[in-house]
């Protein structure tokens, strides 16, 4: 509107002033964005994630592990599409500060649970013909540079083998895309089969049933039906959706929600003292200009409505400035999150923000611009 | 001629702290349009007060200030704003131009109150700086012009929006000499050509040898005598 | 010294008028004050983690675990390997001539936190009979120390203070068997108070498990390690990794502690930067409202050096304040707090620890808080020294 020459040349009244106002609201948005948006992101993540695949677990506790009897007896459960099972396997490649995330599991029911999971046919027949064989997540190939027909040694602590060896030797028959899932998704997997027959102990358990379920609708009939068939038996499941298995994980963490809503809450305090008094400074400076405007014929109200747009440009710039910034960071994030865009959400309860900071550190300034006596103003009182 | 300003038996009084302070005690005096009249005085006597009853910027304790139809002294805050916006141009003594616009954005603001296209408003922006003789300063920011030269931008801001009345306080108070002189013919002319009505406040006699007419004030009364020029 | 006179002089006068410049002032106080509370707030997280998890350490202990596992739960010992290890040089022994140490098993156990009904996996210790002699530390501050071979357990008492179903006369089950809760105890503030203990050859024969996953012991001396894990490595029928009871505890806090520290100093150097910019900001128009003073003492003769120490000692001066509030804040609000959270790691289970604001984390905050008012002071200090004094002079 016709104002906005004469509104944005009073914001620069004082460059360095204003530039260093700006620039302190910009590195609190960003901080902003960041940390609403990974809480936001976890959020979402949780809510977006997969309502078609459930974990069965030993409800004592995941460690105490399932026995591999209960496989038949879930896939007779209606609704269930298919079934696989994971069994933590662990161990190191050359080193025991090189943890892999290894697992015995039952690839093809796996790679049915999971379908967003890419992997080549091929890949998948091989495995199944090479007890000893091993599929890789492509990442942690090309980590270790693992390539197809590699003979890899995993050591292990735990699982003797038996020979009575720690050390096992598995063959790389294939490798699968990891980029739908977040870094820590397994991705080195082992034949349970294989698993089974060679360890000198501690066979005959799952630690995870993993079930894709047809219908998701029907997700949480399904669970209940399955805990429902082992209840009161020595041991007793727990069937979860991967969203409640995540968020309980996240909720073991800490309250990550009060943190960030603690920490945004510090920096928007701390930063509404800088813009109220920056604020105020400029409309101190301009008295006689603001009682010139006055003379002019703005009247009182005109004058604050300036004021408060001035105090609005300035915040609301920044913060989106800010939180820009801070969307492009995130797909920085990426290895760790997953896909991860800034949420909408957060965009919007910035602009909130902006606005309410501009309103509050522009208020009393501008209410000051709208009681200045024009007399007295322009007598220097 | 037509009488254009009235005020009929005008008091103004200030509370300073604890004290009330009265400026004028009954005022009465008529300008007439297209008169060119300069208010004296010494400091404390009331003139600048004066000014800024006629100019809508302040009003009574009591009495009546009549400017064209308008009793002004009755009109709320919000209502002088917008009459001021219509009917008064001010030239101020420090010239009062807002640092941060270019000359011709500062002429253009009194116009930001109207309804005006923003092809109108330029159009007379140009208009009124070259009745001014600074259409080729129009870029130019304040702090980049002369004393002179401001206070001309400050008189083009104070006629763009064709105002009834022009009202100067001390307006070569700042000047020297010669740009005092540029000023004053400035005004003058305004009058003559123009036709616009000029209250002036000064304390330089030589500025006030410019108007048509001298009223002098001490102490918040108006002195009997009054002194007429001839063209 | 004429220039400490100078300096001190202009000093004096900058701090006189500071009163007038309050409300800009306010900004870096409490701008710095921000900074510093969120910094040591969340550093006195991990403080307190690491602090409660070194408790957990003795000089004269150390831990045996199998060779390459990188904690407890990956770590397999079986029975005669534990009696190996007890029998080696280097364990003292009671007066009946019996080995301290305790061959202890882990399992992990499901409970519901109190405060939010989160479930979150508890430790559960099976320890050995000499568990007395070889934690001194450990004491049954209620009810009563459990009996072998019976399905009784004890609570740890920060445990008992956040988990539901753990109170004496409660009943815990795990996959083999539920147990009853007969007594709590304590154990000077360390990470085993924050879950349960048992009998540990009861909680193996309840779920046919026969490996225990640790050994620890009690050393004749702080000295005697060294001989104690030579002669472990060197036996052919062990395969095990020693490590003092300490360090075994720091390691295990490592990561997690670790990436709370990069959130604390990642957050806090964006809040810091913000800062700067606030104390630029104010050192500025401090100097702004000042030029008149500045042009008149630098035109009088004083030298540049004093009025860039006098902005500075200003500069300082605020934030040392606002560091000091902010210090206090965090100290007020979270010392002693006490916070539940997942070590990051399935190994050890959940960890209770309190927030603990060391006077090493405030000492931290106060340099934090004085680096920012240096660098926001710098720049106006420098342009105070380089000033123009003939166009300041007139342009007031």
């Amino acid at each position: 509107m016709k104002y906005f020459p004469l509104i944005w040349a009073g914001l620069w009244r004082k460059r360095t002033r204003t530039i260093f106002t700006m620039l302190s609201i910009v590195v609190a948005f960003l901080l902003f964005g960041l940390l609403q948006g990974i809480n936001q992101g976890f959020n979402h993540v949780i809510r977006d994630l997969n309502v078609d695949r459930l974990y069965v677990s030993a409800k004592t506790n995941m460690t105490d592990g399932l026995p591999i009897a209960y496989a038949d007896r879930i896939k007779t459960v209606p609704g269930v599409r298919a079934l696989s099972h994971w069994t933590y396997f662990g161990g190191y490649f050359q080193d025991a500060r090189n943890p892999l995330p290894a697992f015995a599991t039952e690839p093809e029911g796996l790679f049915a649970v999971y379908r967003d999971l890419k992997i080549k046919p091929e890949y998948l027949e091989a495995m199944k013909k090479t007890r000893t064989g091993v599929l890789i997540g492509q990442s942690l190939a090309d980590k270790y540079h693992w390539k197809i027909g590699d003979r890899i040694p995993v050591g292990t602590s735990i699982w003797t083998n038996k020979q009575g060896s720690n050390t096992w030797y598995f063959d790389v028959v294939g490798t699968f895309d990891t980029s739908s899932v977040g870094a820590g998704f397994p991705s080195f997997y082992i034949n349970y089969a294989f698993f089974q027959e060679a360890t000198a102990l501690g066979g005959g358990i799952v630690h995870y049933y993993l079930v894709g379920v047809t219908d998701p609708a029907k997700a949480t009939e399904v669970a209940k039906h399955i805990d429902a068939l082992f209840a009161n038996s020595t041991n007793e499941t727990r069937t979860q959706t991967e969203s409640e298995l995540a968020q309980m994980q996240l909720k073991q963490i800490g309250d990550i929600n009060f943190i960030v809503n603690a920490i945004v809450g510090a920096v928007l305090f701390t930063l509404l003292f800088l813009t109220a008094n920056t604020m105020m400074q400029s409309v101190r400076e301009r008295t006689s200009e603001l009682a010139v405007l006055k003379t002019l014929g703005f009247s009182d109200t005109k004058v604050l409505v300036l004021v408060l747009i001035e105090a609005l440009l300035l915040c609301l710039f920044a913060a989106l400035a800010g939180l820009a910034l801070a969307g492009s960071v995130f797909p920085m994030l990426k290895p760790i999150f997953g896909h991860f865009r800034m949420p909408m959400i957060v965009v919007s309860m910035g602009a909130g923000m902006a606005l309410l900071l501009a309103l509050v550190s522009g208020l009393p300034p501008a209410w000051r611009a709208r009681q200045l006596n024009i007399v007295d103003a322009l007598a220097g009182r | 001629m037509a009488v254009l300003v009235t005020l009929r038996n005008v008091t103004k009084s200030y509370v300073r702290g604890k004290q009330k302070v009265e400026v004028l005690h009954g005022v009465d005096l008529q300008i007439e349009a297209g008169e060119f009249l300069a208010l004296m005085g010494p400091s404390g006597s009331g003139k600048t007060t004066t000014l800024n009853l006629i100019a809508g910027l302040d009003q009574p304790s009591s009495g009546e200030v009549v400017v064209g139809s308008n009793r002004i002294d009755k009109l709320s805050r919000g209502a002088l704003a917008d009459w001021r916006a219509h009917n008064i141009g001010f030239i101020f003594q420090f010239y009062n131009l807002l640092p941060v616009l270019t000359a011709e954005a500062n002429v253009e603001v009194p116009l930001l109150l109207t309804n005006l296209s923003k092809a109108q408003r330029r159009q007379r922006v140009q208009t009124a700086l070259q009745l001014v003789a600074l259409a080729d300063r129009a870029k130019h920011k304040p702090n980049e012009l002369s004393g002179g030269q401001q206070q001309r931008v400050a008189i083009a801001r104070a006629i763009v929006a064709d105002p009834t009345l022009l009202v100067c306080d001390e307006p070569t108070g700042d000047l020297d000499r010669q740009n005092a002189e540029e000023i004053m013919n400035l005004l003058k002319a305004l009058n003559r050509t123009q036709g616009k009505t000029i209250v002036m406040v000064t304390h330089d006699p030589r500025a006030a040898e410019y108007a048509s007419r001298e009223l002098h004030l001490d102490k918040g009364k108006l002195a009997n005598e009054e002194v007429r020029h001839v063209a | 010294m004429k220039m400490l006179r100078q300096v001190a002089a202009v000093t004096m006068m900058n701090l006189r008028s500071m009163p007038q410049r309050f409300g800009t002032s306010l900004v870096i106080v409490i701008g710095i004050g921000g900074v510093v509370a969120v910094l040591v707030s969340v550093l006195a997280m991990s403080t307190g983690m690491i602090r409660t998890l070194e408790n957990s350490g003795r000089e004269d202990r150390a831990v045996i675990l199998r060779n390459g596992s990188a904690a407890e739960n990956g770590s397999a010992i079986p029975h005669d390997s534990a009696r190996l290890i007890l029998d080696s040089p280097g364990v003292k022994r009671d007066t009946e001539g019996k080995p301290i140490g305790s061959a202890d098993t882990l399992r992990l156990l499901n409970l519901h936190r109190l405060e939010d009904d989160a479930e979150v996996a508890v430790a559960l210790r099976g320890v050995g009979p000499q568990v007395f002699k070889l934690r001194p530390e450990m004491k049954i501050v209620a009810g009563r120390m459990f009996n072998p071979a019976v399905n009784e357990i004890i609570v740890g008492k920060a445990a008992i203070k956040q988990f539901k179903g753990v109170a004496i006369g409660d009943k815990v089950t795990t996959r083999g068997a539920t147990w009853t809760v007969v007594g709590e105890f304590s154990t000077g503030g360390d990470s085993h108070e924050s879950g349960l203990m048992a009998d540990a050859e009861t909680v193996m024969s309840s779920d046919h498990r026969t490996t225990f996953q640790s050994v620890t012991v009690l050393l004749d001396s702080p000295a005697s390690f060294q001989k104690f894990k030579d002669s472990l490595t060197a036996n052919p029928a062990l395969a095990v990794d020693v490590s003092r009871e300490r360090e075994y505890y720091k390691h295990q806090s490592e990561t997690i502690s670790k990436v709370i520290s990069v959130i604390a100093y990642v957050v806090g150097g964006i809040m810091a930067v913000g800062a700067i910019f606030g104390a630029l900001n104010t050192m500025y128009s401090a100097v702004s409202a000042r030029l008149m003073e500045i042009a008149t003492l630098r035109a009088i003769g004083f030298g540049s050096t004093a009025m860039v120490v006098s902005v500075l000692v200003e500069a300082l001066l605020l934030a040392f304040i606002g560091g000091a509030i902010g210090a206090l804040l965090a100290w007020l609000f979270f010392n002693g707090h006490v916070v539940s959270s997942s070590t990051g790691g399935a190994a050890s289970g959940h960890l209770i620890f309190e927030l603990a604001v060391t006077p090493a984390l405030i000492a931290i905050g106060i340099a934090w808080a004085c680096s920012i008012g240096l660098l926001g002071g710098l720049f106006p200090a420098i342009r105070a020294a380089r000033l123009p004094v003939a166009t300041a002079l007139r342009a007031v």
